[in-house]
């Protein structure tokens, strides 16, 4: 009886000691993470009723604000299709590599490998590159925002469509197999009926983070929502900046209501 | 004895008889999830081609523009050099951006954490977490860049407004992610320690704590990996600092593509590390459990 | 008749997995697998249709050789050739009546198989298999609503509708409750008799293999190492397989 006793009185010693050390060692890091950066914490915290204070007093929509709406509507609904579209298009390119690409479905060895290389690449290309380096070929247009979030999107999905072929598609599949079926039966029949509810909720989330990440691509390219925004605020019209970032929160949280009542119908 | 059915053949519903040669035997029933995915589909590709057609290109000349964006490229991956800054400045300027990540993620994980605990369901009354996880879902809706922004009014541009800036999105983030964690834990764990008398935080440490560690650590990898990927778009667009100001120096002002091959491949490489860290430790603790 | 000859696999160089498997089958019989776990039983089964290909030996199916056959005439054999899981292995969101249709594809055009369009004859004889299996009524519901013993009837009736000469069933009863175990065994005798088809079962209750079973072949680390009628099946030749200590706790 004694022995155990020891030993629990040991382990849970041990793993106080690994908890404290963790804990020390985070911190650590994040004090010295602030010297180096010239970030003081106090000053930091400080500063949020200073930011909401300003914000309450200076994003306040003013009765002339109110004319700015239009416009502020117009490149909103912009940045709402541009998302849709760039998300649509990745995913039916997305679905096509992740089903060459995948552990169960895939065709060969070095295509998993290829498609994984390709998927890592344009997803870990920054945002900021795609679309300062597009701006350059393709000027301050809508396409240039379009092309920057669709290969950003081409990267996140196919890893996503991979992890859901290979978490939901394994076993029917290789029912399917067993029947004699053939490599695209077995996609159509076995796969894609299969995880329609999951390729949608991924394509839905998709769409409402392009929504968010358009604003940054506008800021950088001159499009969209993030290009009036931009506007606004370098020219010190904050009641029109701040009736943008409503008009986004507002958009956003419909978004993000719309899909998940779609998920619960769909799943 | 016999069965109800035989017993009353006559009462028997029609529908529930199989017609022995119906015309067309069907598949399936019309239902509510089909619908909705048809309609979703067919929606969703019709905004994109009326988009696709209606997309303003400023006339420039597509294949022209192809051809730019192939020797861009080329410039970019096939001859980086470190260019007027050096290799030095680069490296510095890409660590400032991964300790942004780093500060920004811890922020966003301690009080995310206890934004978390007391916006759940199971562990706390209703209003309150309702009333947190309505504002976490505003804090969310607002892009990070904006965030950023508004806070370099406040405080000064530079790595104050970027780090209060990430911290706000990365809150609102992990608050969501660990709450949706700790519902998932099972009812009668967190009652167990109740009726044994035990004070909130103590049951929040004792059971929800060690329960949820491993997606608690999964989440906040993946956080850190968005934050890099922010803390760069920061640096870009409002001008905070760190490798991704240099990236948006070099990419649209000195319009030096070799030295934006240069930092590409650099982002690459740590964004690829945190990805593998991620991965690492997903698998670890999935074998653990 | 299915005759198994001199099969062997290794996945890893010097570690043979199955070695100089050999044996007979006849049409109407019902045969079990047994074994420790790890033996080699799944790899056995899956070797039969060739979801793993095996290194060395032969697989008659009627004469003719399994493992010599390309891609196009491997397609044709296994649809002679159904297959039974332990998780089911259905398309969970699709109906009943489609998945069971999955049968077919092996016997349909790709372009036709892929959007599943069936004739009305397929549909009537899915329709009878649901009968027979007992799901008549459930044709037009989703799998995922279906209890585990229901679907791995599903299951069952996709592979009949494949007009097989064999059905294999990788562990068919691992996941069910005592009551829908038994009553999925006593299908499967009753079909592999009315049907006159092969069926190979791998199991872990020896109980329901002795039971059920016309067959028993013993598989220990990757060898065969007993192949008899069913009632011939001792405590000993479990002893043999299991190890003596396991002996009362299985056969009870």
């Amino acid at each position: 009886m004694k022995q155990p006793k020891v030993n629990a009185a040991k382990f849970l010693g041990k793993k106080r000691m690994m908890q404290t050390a963790a804990i020390a060692i985070i911190g650590g890091i994040y004090f010295i993470s602030c010297l180096v950066l010239q970030f003081n914490t106090v000053e930091g915290i400080m500063s949020v009723p200073k930011a909401f204070t300003w914000l309450a007093v200076n994003f306040q929509p003013t009765p002339e604000s109110m004319s700015y709406l239009p416009q502020i509507g117009i490149k909103l609904l912009e940045t709402i299709l541009m998302a849709i579209a760039s998300v649509v298009v990745a995913a039916v390119i997305a679905i096509v590599f992740a089903i060459l690409g995948s552990k169960v479905t895939g065709i060969s060895k070095s295509m998993q490998i290829f498609v994984r290389g390709l998927a890592s690449f344009f997803r870990n290309i920054p945002l900021v590159a795609w679309a300062m380096i597009l701006l350059f070929s393709f000027k301050q247009s809508n396409f240039t925002g379009f092309l920057a979030l669709l290969f950003m999107t081409i990267g996140f999905l196919i890893r996503a469509f991979m992890e859901i072929i290979e978490d939901e598609a394994g076993e029917s599949m290789l029912a399917l197999e067993a029947t004699g079926a053939s490599y695209f039966q077995v996609i159509f029949q076995g796969v894609i009926s299969q995880i329609i509810p999951s390729l949608i909720s991924w394509i839905l989330y998709m769409i409402e983070n392009n929504v968010r990440d358009a604003t940054l691509v506008g800021i950088l390219t001159g499009t969209g929502i993030g290009f009036v925004f931009d506007l606004y605020y370098k020219s010190f019209r904050f009641d029109a900046a701040g009736m943008t970032v409503l008009a986004i929160i507002i958009v956003v949280i419909v978004l993000e209501l719309l899909s998940n009542q779609i998920r619960k119908v769909i799943l | 004895m016999i069965s109800k059915d035989e017993a009353q053949p006559i009462l028997r519903k029609p529908s529930l008889r199989p017609d022995p040669q119906p015309k067309r035997i069907k598949l399936h029933k019309s239902s509510g999830s089909q619908w909705m995915i048809n309609s979703v589909f067919i929606s969703l590709i019709l905004i994109t081609i009326y988009t696709l057609t209606h997309l303003n290109t400023e006339n420039v000349k597509l294949s022209d523009a192809f051809h730019g964006l192939g020797m861009t490229l080329n410039q970019i991956f096939f001859q980086p050099n470190a260019g007027s800054d050096g290799i030095v400045v680069l490296l510095q300027a890409l660590g400032s951006s991964v300790l942004l990540a780093i500060v920004t993620t811890i922020i966003g994980a301690v009080v995310g954490f206890v934004l978390a605990v007391l916006a759940s369901r199971n562990l706390t009354n209703a209003y309150l977490g309702a009333g947190i996880r309505s504002a976490m879902a505003i804090i969310r809706a607002i892009p990070t860049i904006l965030w950023a922004l508004i806070f370099s009014i406040a405080v000064g541009l530079g790595p104050a407004a970027a780090i209060m800036g990430l911290s706000f999105h990365s809150i609102a983030y992990l608050t969501k992610a660990y709450s949706e964690s700790i519902e998932e834990i099972d009812q009668s764990t967190i009652e167990a320690l109740k009726v044994t008398g035990c004070k909130f935080w103590v049951i929040v440490f004792q059971a929800v704590w060690p329960t949820i560690i491993p997606s608690l650590v999964s989440w906040t990898f993946i956080r850190l990996e968005i934050n890099f990927a922010n803390a760069i778009a920061v640096g870009a667009a409002a001008g905070a600092g760190g490798i991704g100001y240099q990236l948006f120096v070099a990419s649209g002002m000195s319009f030096d593509f070799h030295e934006v091959g240069m930092i590409v491949y650099m982002v690459i490489i740590v964004a690829m590390l945190l990805e593998f860290v991620a991965v690492k430790i997903r698998q670890h603790y999935l074998t653990t459990k | 008749m299915l005759e198994v000859k001199n099969l062997a696999k290794s996945y890893q160089k010097d570690k043979p997995a199955l070695t100089d498997i050999s044996f007979k089958v006849d049409s109407g019989k019902f045969v079990a697998i047994i074994g420790p776990s790890g033996a080699g039983k799944t790899t056995i089964l899956r070797s039969l249709n060739q979801l793993i290909k095996d290194d060395d030996g032969q697989i008659l199916l009627d004469g003719e050789d399994i493992r010599a056959a390309n891609k196009a005439e491997l397609r044709k054999l296994r649809r002679q050739i159904g297959m039974i899981f332990q998780n089911y292995n259905l398309v969970e969101r699709l109906t009943v009546i489609e998945n069971v249709l999955h049968g077919r594809l092996g016997y349909k055009s790709t372009i036709s198989g892929m959007i599943g369009r069936y004739t009305e004859e397929e549909k009537r004889e899915a329709l009878e298999l649901l009968d027979k299996v007992g799901l008549s009524e459930f044709a037009l519901q989703r799998c995922s609503e279906l209890s585990g013993g229901q679907k791995q009837r599903v299951g069952i009736a996709r592979a009949l509708i494949q007009h097989p000469k064999v059905i294999l069933c990788d562990e068919p009863i691992a996941s069910l409750d005592p009551a829908s175990a038994q009553n999925v065994m006593k299908l499967l005798k009753d079909l592999t008799v009315e049907f006159n088809i092969i069926c190979i079962a791998n199991l872990h209750q020896i109980g329901l293999a002795k039971e059920h079973a016309d067959q028993i072949i013993g598989i220990r680390k990757g060898q065969m190492v007993y192949n008899d009628v069913s009632e011939n099946l001792s405590e000993d030749a479990i002893a043999d397989l299991y190890g003596t200590a396991a002996v009362k706790e299985l056969v009870e």
